[in-house]
């Protein structure tokens, strides 16, 4: 064994603080009890060699052993750390001023969004009786969020837990506040759907601690019986979009508030006699674009307002998905039959009446009979998050192209579909692009002469090379071409539980869940919740009937578009596309 | 006591000592100043037989929090422990079960992609843990006790002077 090796045993063997369990910053700045001796030399168990034989030299004095050049090997690396010290801060405070001064320069807040804070819990001493119309996938995922979760689901999301422990779906939805509401009424045209929202509605697990026991919701075969029923306050409406407009119209006659899917209406004629409905009664109205509630939407507002993009000229948004279930091929139910679902109903307001068909009750989606595929289902949601952060309103002109390309599966819908609005006043144009057969991510991009922005459940600002604003900052490297200058991520530490193309899709789009104060939280929650509130409290809701209206012919501009063949254009005096 | 290290030996341990934790040290200070960092994406990604371990800590906002703190907190203090050559064998020690957790919640062993890239290409041998056999070089070859504050600790508990061999 060399001299070397047997030093560092040494040292292992006499300085044993760890293996006395002392916490790292006492114990070794003590001063040693044991006089002062010879540490002990023991060599490790298996070492073959004999103990080496104790050191010669004098034992020191306590006081006197401590010279200058003690102290020199002592603090010999301090003016290094001090070095290190100096030019980490100084490469920190750098990088601060420059985050300053880019941040004062661009008059944008360092923090999140002043809109939204952290959630606070609110208790609330009247119970509103809520009913439902249309209890398909959207219906029970609205149901939930209000506390009534179909025990299925429970059990699913349990065992869910036990296979990724990342899925806190549960939990988080256990977290959301007792929103003191009853399910008392449900309409569906198929009798399973119509089961098994009366089995949400006694269903005693609910979130905040919400502990009573509740009547099972009464089942009416017509919408109208459900929105003139006494015990009925509030109507949700997850219909397909044809019987949108109807239902709303019969629920604000009778004096319930509405929370309405989109689109808001299947046709353009179908918009004026629901929104003076909804005006003259006075009723709360919410149209379902929940990610109304997104944080970095409001952040992104903000950026705009500050003019950081300079004038935006083109804004592109897409939709790309590329699994049968995101084209609206849905499961068709094994019990589903012309004596367990009402098709006469089902097609009332239709376009057309057709005999009994399975395909077009599951996947309704795919007939412009019910719907306006992927207008009224996608193009109205991109709309709607670019009109809370610009405010377009209703476009000038619209014209829109595509086909089935790829799904040939009986469906007059395209699911390859393209359409460009012109905004003249605003000197803008919006185009939005869309398949269902490629899942690349494409976002939304806004993009001004200064800089261009990504919006997601992100946000990104890069400046443009050829910016007026920012050349200086550009020539004096603060701002770079190849990196984005602004970054925006809602206030989240931790891990998503996102698994399918699909859902990856709905979350980017804030479709799924936000983040307030740091936790995640469901967007369907927070747009019902904003609703109730305004019901309760007054207020208005952010969806509201004019943003409906701006929504609605949107949307309808570009499908007459299409069907037309031909440019489309808003006139404003009619109020009419023409 | 003895060194029986060469004037050659010492400075090159201290070398290797000084080196391992500037890197602790300043990988913390940029995590502490960094209000946004966290380490949830790089948790996420585990793999090996530790993984749903730390994919469970990164998925509870409140374990999250903590592991993130005494994380940034470790590398800090290792750092400035070997830095300093101050209770070294303890931040060694410490900085040594960090690494071997770097290690394996990301291990480079056969089977195994990561979607956050590394800067190079490893199989089962990383740059982590040639930083952790180092790291057992300085627990084994201790030098604090010569260049550090061990020494002033070692005098001021009486323990001896450090006589170096003059070779």
């Amino acid at each position: 064994m060399s001299d070397e090796i047997r030093n560092g045993d040494e040292e292992l063997f006499d300085d044993a603080d760890l293996q006395e369990g002392e916490a790292p910053t006492e114990g070794a700045a003590e001063p040693d009890p044991e006089p002062v001796t010879e540490p002990a030399s023991e060599p490790p168990a298996d070492d073959p060699t004999p103990p080496p034989p104790p050191p010669v030299e004098p034992p020191p004095s306590r006081s006197g052993g401590i010279g200058r050049r003690d102290l020199v090997k002592a603090l010999a690396t301090v003016p290094v750390i001090g070095a290190l010290g100096y030019s980490a801060l100084r490469r920190k405070g750098l990088a601060d001023d420059e985050r300053e001064r880019l941040l004062a320069e661009l008059g944008i807040e360092d923090e999140g969004s002043a809109v939204f804070s952290e959630l606070t819990t609110m208790t609330h001493p009247d119970t509103l009786r809520i009913g439902i119309v249309g209890y398909g996938g959207e219906g029970e995922s609205l149901i939930r969020s209000l506390g009534f979760a179909h025990p299925d689901w429970i059990q699913a999301r349990r065992e869910a837990k036990i296979e990724n422990p990342r899925d806190t779906w549960l939990d988080e939805w256990l977290e959301q506040e007792n929103l003191n509401l009853e399910l008392t009424a449900v309409c569906d045209v198929f009798d399973v759907r119509a089961e098994r929202a009366i089995a949400a509605s006694t269903q005693p697990i609910r979130p905040g601690g919400d502990t009573r026991q509740l009547k099972p919701a009464k089942r009416y075969r017509h919408y109208e019986e459900l929105c003139n029923a006494p015990d009925v306050d509030a109507v949700i409406i997850a219909t397909p979009d044809h019987l949108h407009s109807p239902i709303t119209v019969a629920a604000a006659n009778a004096g319930k508030h509405v929370y309405c899917e989109k689109c808001m209406t299947r046709t353009e004629e179908g918009v004026w006699p629901m929104a003076d409905a909804v005006k003259q009664s006075g009723i709360v109205f919410q149209l379902g674009h929940q990610n109304r509630q997104m944080e970095s939407h409001e952040k992104a507002r903000e950026v705009v307002d500050k003019g950081v993009l300079g004038p935006i000229t083109l804004v592109e948004t897409t939709t790309n998905r590329n699994d049968p279930w995101g084209a609206w091929v849905w499961d068709i139910h094994e019990d589903g039959n012309p004596r367990t679902i009402d098709w006469e109903l089902f097609q009332e307001n239709a376009g057309n009446e057709v005999p009994f068909s399975l395909e077009r009750f599951f996947r309704w989606r795919c007939w412009y009979d019910y719907g306006t595929g992927l207008s009224g289902d996608l193009l109205s949601h991109e709309y709607d998050a670019i009109n809370q952060v610009l405010n377009l309103g209703i476009p000038h002109s619209a014209v829109a192209s595509g086909g089935v390309y790829f799904f040939k599966d009986g469906r007059d819908v395209p699911d390859v579909w393209q359409a460009v609005f012109e905004y003249p006043d605003r000197d803008l144009t919006l185009i939005y692009s869309s398949t269902l057969a490629n899942g690349r991510d494409r976002g939304i991009v806004m993009m001004g002469h200064d800089a261009s922005m990504e919006v997601g459940t992100r946000l990104k600002v890069t400046a443009d090379g050829s910016s007026t604003r920012y050349q200086e900052m550009l020539e004096e490297g603060l701002v770079r071409r190849d990196r984005p200058m602004l970054t925006y991520q809602s206030g989240f530490k931790g891990v998503d539980a996102v698994t399918t193309p699909t859902q990856e899709y709905f979350a980017s789009r804030g479709l799924l869940f936000t983040y307030r104060g740091g936790r995640r939280v469901s967007t369907y929650y927070l747009h019902l919740r904003e609703w109730l509130n305004a019901i309760r409290y007054g207020g208005d809701t952010s969806c509201n009937i004019d943003r409906g209206i701006e929504e609605a012919i949107t949307c309808h501009m570009a499908t007459k578009s299409y069907l037309e063949g031909r440019r489309v254009y808003w006139d404003p005096i009619q109020r009419k596309i023409v | 006591m003895r060194s029986d290290y060469s004037g050659v030996q010492v400075t090159a341990l201290v070398a290797l000592r000084f080196a391992i934790g500037w890197h602790f040290f300043y990988e913390g200070v940029a995590k502490a100043v960094n209000a946004y960092w966290t380490s949830a994406g790089y948790l996420d990604q585990s793999q090996g037989f530790l993984s749903e371990w730390f994919v469970d800590l990164a998925s509870n906002p409140g374990t999250l929090a903590v592991v993130d703190v005494l994380n940034v907190w470790g590398l800090i203090l290792v750092g400035l422990g070997l830095m300093l050559g101050g209770l070294t064998r303890t931040a060694t020690f410490f900085g040594i079960i960090m690494l071997a957790l770097y290690y394996l919640a990301t291990p480079p062993w056969p089977g195994f992609v990561y979607t956050i890239p590394s800067e190079g290409a490893y199989l089962i041998i990383n740059k982590t843990f040639i930083e952790l056999c180092a790291l057992f070089v300085t627990l084994f070859f201790p030098t604090g006790h010569i260049v550090g504050l061990d020494r002033l600790l070692r005098l001021a508990r009486g323990k001896g002077t450090v006589q170096e061999s003059s070779a």
